[in-house]
């Protein structure tokens, strides 16, 4: 097959320091041991970070050191390791409270992480204020984990799911969103950016829309927190849930911020220890915030390491992390969409660093075959969000997706791997 | 390192530019649907069955490149053939992709779809190049539920 063996030169040019957002991102690569690798005997090109971030040594050695040193159940020895693990555990709690400017560590909730987050809404706040009849309003973007909890609560009530839509270019529409929410949406359930198609949507209008019903809202902000500087009080937001994994984390591990007022009023999620204050057979007493919702022994790691990643980004500034971010999306967006036969999904004007796409005549997931020979990791299939795909027409795409450690380099040779590509389906 | 060459031969990049028997069967009197929710591949295969033998057989649907090839080439191959020799090239078949060991002992032999023992080299897509041949299964056993690979 001549056109295989015919090879295009690559480009691979030496690594140059980058200043973009004030850092060196070169420098920043030090910081990921894993990114030091050889992928089929070429330089790892990680463009999956939708899916799951790397993490810093920072993180690594946080987690090493609680294991080698600190490893203890919190909440319930007098001995000095839980001591010691007990007060790392609940700074970690602190530095999440600061990081997303809760009113209160108490409402910082530590889940499995955003799925456990909205399950745990679903099921307690929703089992209980959703009736026959009601509505839960979504939108078209969310992934499958913000669309199946509300749908199994409805199922359970004899309620309705909602979605407001979104334009061709991936943008919520506002107008109909305004004209879904009526005295029977009880609950509205919002990505705060597009795990597909990148898309930040206008949550501040939606949340003062919502709440001009007396609407509570709970935010996905799964995508959101690696990019975005978030403040729970500034958005008044009810409920704001992510996952640590996809912030330089550990897996396993998430945070479900709810405001403390909606939290006490709700019933506990899971039963077991560290959620009572005291049980007979005859009655239980649940426990305080946040502890009411955190049945069994923690992911004492899990908090840990993600206080590491935070201090880590928060050490960089998220809103260099943005512009940093900003400019490789946009040189990938100019670079990728110059190739022939390529159609960009999602060009919503507000964006993260997603660029979702398919190439003409050639499955997305060949393309993903054919880069992973080149050592380029990219998500190809529908990426959780069945939905947003027969929005769109496309049955999968291919999904490159940018982190801060990240270069322009790497688009290059994305784009020379794409090229690869269609000289292969020539 | 596996070579891309081993997987995209010319051979299966041409049946899934051009699919043969891409097309729905009216007189099929067997059909099953099948799925492979990783990417996304989904097929219809019909087949016509008089006694015990394949008279027609055709697909339809949309997939990557290998799961298209390959149910164009299984089409190709399986017309005339018994459905006793359908299961057989299935089971060689899959041995072939996996990279089983494959024994001669008086088994219809593979023929063309030799090109596909390159897969064995590329795992996650073991699925891609057997889903035509489990919903080929699953229409001569008459299930009607979908097929998934998963």
């Amino acid at each position: 097959m001549t056109s295989v063996a015919r090879r295009l030169p690559t480009v691979l040019h030496p690594p140059q320091a980058q200043n973009i957002g004030g850092f060196d991102v070169e420098k920043l690569r030090r910081d990921f041991p894993i990114l030091k690798q050889k992928i089929r005997g070429r330089r790892l090109v990680y463009l999956d970070n939708a899916a799951t971030s790397q993490k810093p040594q920072s993180v690594i050695d946080a987690i090493s050191h609680y294991y080698e040193r600190d490893n203890s159940n919190v909440h319930r020895g007098v001995h000095y390791l839980s001591e010691r693990a007990t007060e790392e555990f609940e700074n970690a709690r602190q530095t999440v409270q600061r990081f997303i400017n809760a009113a209160s560590a108490s409402e910082i909730i530590f889940t499995r992480g955003t799925t456990e987050g909205i399950n745990l809404v679903a099921q307690t706040y929703g089992r209980t204020h959703v009736g026959p009849g009601d509505e839960v309003l979504i939108t078209a973007l969310e992934h499958h984990s913000n669309i199946v909890p509300w749908q199994l609560l409805c199922e359970e009530k004899s309620a309705k799911l909602r979605v407001a839509p979104v334009n061709d270019s991936g943008e919520l529409l506002l107008d109909e969103f305004a004209k879904l929410l009526s005295p029977r949406t009880k609950i509205v359930a919002v990505t705060h950016v597009s795990n597909a198609i990148g898309t930040i949507i206008p949550l501040r209008q939606i949340i003062e829309l919502a709440h001009g019903q007396n609407v509570p809202v709970l935010v996905d902000g799964a995508q959101a927190v690696p990019h975005l500087t978030v403040d729970v009080q500034a958005l008044d937001c009810d409920f704001y849930t992510f996952s640590s994994h996809k912030l330089y984390g550990p897996t396993g591990m998430g945070v479900l911020y709810g405001k403390s007022v909606l939290l006490d009023a709700m019933p506990p999620y899971q039963g077991g220890g560290d959620m009572i204050s005291s049980v007979t057979f005859e009655k239980t007493t649940y426990n305080k915030l946040p502890y009411k919702f955190e049945a069994g022994t923690p992911h004492v790691a899990g908090a840990i390491g993600l206080a590491a990643a935070i201090d880590y980004v928060t050490g960089l500034g998220i809103e260099n992390l943005a512009v940093h971010e900003h400019d490789l999306l946009a040189y990938a967006t100019e670079k990728v969409s110059a190739l022939p036969g390529i159609r960009l999904i999602g060009t919503a004007k507000e964006k993260a660093a997603v660029l979702s796409f398919v190439l003409e005549g050639v499955h997305p997931h060949d393309v993903g075959t054919i880069l992973d020979q080149e050592g380029i990791a990219i998500r190809t299939g529908h990426h959780c969000a069945q939905p947003v795909m027969q929005r769109f027409d496309v049955p999968p795409t291919a999904r490159a997706s940018f982190a801060l450690y990240n270069t322009r380099e790497e688009v290059d040779v994305l784009v020379e791997g794409l090229q690869r590509v269609q000289e292969v389906f020539a | 390192m596996p070579d891309l060459r081993d997987l995209y031969q010319d051979v299966i990049l041409e049946h899934s530019k051009a699919p043969r028997n891409f097309r729905e069967l009216s007189a099929a009197n067997h059909k099953a649907e099948g799925y492979n929710p990783l990417c996304g591949d989904h097929f219809t295969v019909y087949v016509d069955v008089e006694g015990d033998s394949i008279r027609d057989i055709g697909f339809q649907g949309s997939g990557c490149a290998i799961s298209k090839a390959s149910a164009s080439m299984m089409t190709q191959i399986l017309k005339g053939k018994s459905t006793a020799e359908a299961e057989q090239l299935f089971a060689r078949f899959h041995k072939l992709v996996t990279g089983a060991p494959t024994e001669n002992g008086g088994q219809p032999a593979l023929g063309k779809l030799a090109v596909f023992s390159g897969v064995c080299e590329f795992p996650v897509r073991v699925k891609c190049a057997t889903l035509a041949w489990h919903t080929l299964h699953a229409a001569l056993e008459g299930k009607q539920q979908t097929v998934s690979t998963e």
